[in-house]
């Protein structure tokens, strides 16, 4: 089953890593990126701008306001899809890659609809 | 990242909320810098057995209080507390801290620390060491190196300007000054950046610091005010000029001009987000001397090639600047972009009558020469180029200057030759 990784960190200390550190992390990620790769298991993963560059549209009102949703302590700074045997396989991944990248929280959930983006494909 | 490379992050991370904070328990900076830097070394010992606590500004804040109260308690009754006892009851009361603390504060205690250090009694130069050591964190050291001063020069600078600040009151100011306020702490993020910026050869480590100081700073304003397209447009400057850092020096530490760097050493993520800052300020039709700056360097950061570059666009929104925000050196600027669209003779004329106020300028010498010396007036241009050296910042921009010399005597040299 397919799961979506939200990940979760305070984003003033993500910002304040100096280029070797955001580096350095992303290396250590790459490692565990490989290993899903190999496997077949590594959906699409994307990392976010800021959430100063975003803005959020309130449905109800059509008010477009700067900024995330939600002012929480940690922000959503991105996302993986990963193709998991179930939730403790997917905590487990979380894990891994927790540890090359600590700090803040993986939020870990069954993806319901996925659309890859080509047309006719996914509505199942 | 080790333990200490992440608590480090974090840590600075957190300093300018739980500084501000401090602040406002004791209304004194000194006090709230060493409660901070108490704080901080409870959190070198205490986070890599805890893992780090859910909102570090918020723990640093309560150990910090709790520790400067102790230690005020306990120079009244000049009886030690034992030590170990109150680094567990403090750990103990974490857990429940963090919700504890009201956020809401924060910003209006950032801003109020903000605001401090940029007190309008206090020269530029002080605000920019004041907001360097208390909100950025760096030490004396980092920072008189960064100014080319000695440590003692700017210990002193720092002294002389708490000193002056400790008895202003600094409530909140209302809404109109508050924007006032705003952009002279938008002005002294920039400063900190040109600091680091303009830096080049040998200091240009010493002073690089500083460009990411003032991205932080940047960053910190637009949290604190998400909806203000000139800070936006500030910080999409910043990040824009950032971006190319790693192509505007050659091996030597010479300088290599814009049109002459290796595009591909540009950080295209730094760049993007850059844009997407611009393309939402826009989006307020609020325009601004930061804002169109930013413009300016997004065509620069677009342009794959120097000959793609849109100058027509960028003599526009030098147009507009120069409207905005009359200045000799706006002017001048312009004057490169009038240059290529309309070419030499144009921005000769353009410039001259800046002589007068802009003599000492270094750059104003070194484009003259450029100017006169595409139109062929070669003496003047040498003599142009001469005073531009006289007058060069850096080493660097001196042998920048020198080598446009060099070339204008191997050509007329060669010239000479083949008469």
């Amino acid at each position: 089953m397919l799961y979506a990784f939200l990940c979760y960190n305070n984003e003033a200390t993500v910002c304040s890593w100096t280029k070797e550190e955001d580096d350095a992390v992303m290396a250590k990620l790459d490692v565990v990126h490989r290993k899903l790769v190999k496997q077949g298991r590594f959906g699409p993963a994307l990392r976010l701008m800021p959430t100063t560059t975003g803005a959020t549209l309130h449905k109800e009102k059509d008010l477009v306001l700067d900024g995330p949703y939600a002012e929480t302590k940690e922000a959503l700074l991105g996302f993986y899809v990963i193709d998991c045997d179930g939730l403790d396989h997917a905590l487990s991944i979380a894990r891994e890659l927790a540890a090359a990248n600590p700090g803040g929280a993986y939020e870990v959930r069954p993806v319901r609809l996925f659309l890859p983006g080509e047309p006719g494909v996914g509505a199942a | 990242m080790t333990d200490v490379d992440w608590i480090g992050a974090a840590l600075t991370a957190a300093r300018p909320q739980a500084v501000a904070a401090l602040l406002r328990y004791f209304r004194d900076l000194d006090t709230a810098e060493e409660a901070f830097q108490e704080a901080s070394l409870r959190a070198l010992k205490t986070w890599p057995r805890t893992g780090p606590p859910r909102d570090p500004a918020a723990w640093l804040i309560f150990v910090g209080r709790n520790v400067a109260i102790d230690s005020v308690r306990r120079r009244a009754r000049q009886e030690p507390l034992p030590e170990e006892a109150q680094i567990s009851d403090l750990e103990d009361a974490e857990a429940g801290i963090a919700e504890s603390i009201d956020s809401g504060h924060y910003s209006d205690d950032v801003l109020r620390l903000l605001f401090v250090c940029c007190h309008p009694e206090l020269p530029g130069t002080q605000q920019i060491a004041l907001a360097l050591r208390v909100v950025s964190g760096l030490t004396v050291k980092q920072i008189a190196r960064a100014f080319l001063v000695s440590e003692a020069a700017m210990e002193q600078r720092i002294t002389r300007a708490k000193r002056r600040i400790a008895d202003a009151e600094v409530p909140l100011p209302g809404a109109a000054e508050r924007g006032q306020r705003l952009a002279a702490v938008a002005a002294m993020s920039y400063l900190v950046f040109n600091e680091g910026y303009s830096a080049s050869g040998g200091e240009a480590s010493a002073r690089a610091p500083l460009c990411e100081e003032a991205l932080r700073l940047a960053r910190l304003l637009l949290r604190l005010f998400p909806a203000e397209p000139e800070i936006m447009g500030l910080l999409a400057l910043l990040i824009l000029q950032h971006a190319r850092s790693g192509a505007r020096f050659d091996g030597q530490a010479a300088i290599v001009l814009l049109e002459d760097q290796d595009r591909t050493l540009w950080d295209s993520a730094k760049i993007a987000e850059g844009l997407a800052l611009i393309d939402k300020a826009i989006r307020h039709r609020r325009r601004g001397p930061y804002q169109i700056q930013a413009a300016i360097a997004a065509l620069h950061a677009g342009a794959r090639r120097p000959e793609d570059t849109d100058w027509a666009q960028i003599d526009a929104l030098y147009a507009a600047l120069e409207e905005l925000q009359p200045s000799p050196v706006v002017t001048l600027n312009r004057a490169v972009a009038v240059a290529k669209v309309r070419g030499p003779e144009a921005a000769l004329t353009m410039i001259e009558p800046l002589g007068d106020r802009l003599s000492g300028y270094f750059y104003f010498h070194g484009l003259r020469g450029a100017l006169l010396l595409k139109v062929g007036r070669e003496e003047d241009a040498r003599a142009a180029f001469g005073r531009a050296i006289a007058l060069a910042n850096s080493p660097a921009e001196a042998a920048h200057i020198r080598t446009h010399l060099d070339r204008l005597m191997a050509d007329s040299v060669a010239a000479g030759g083949a008469k």
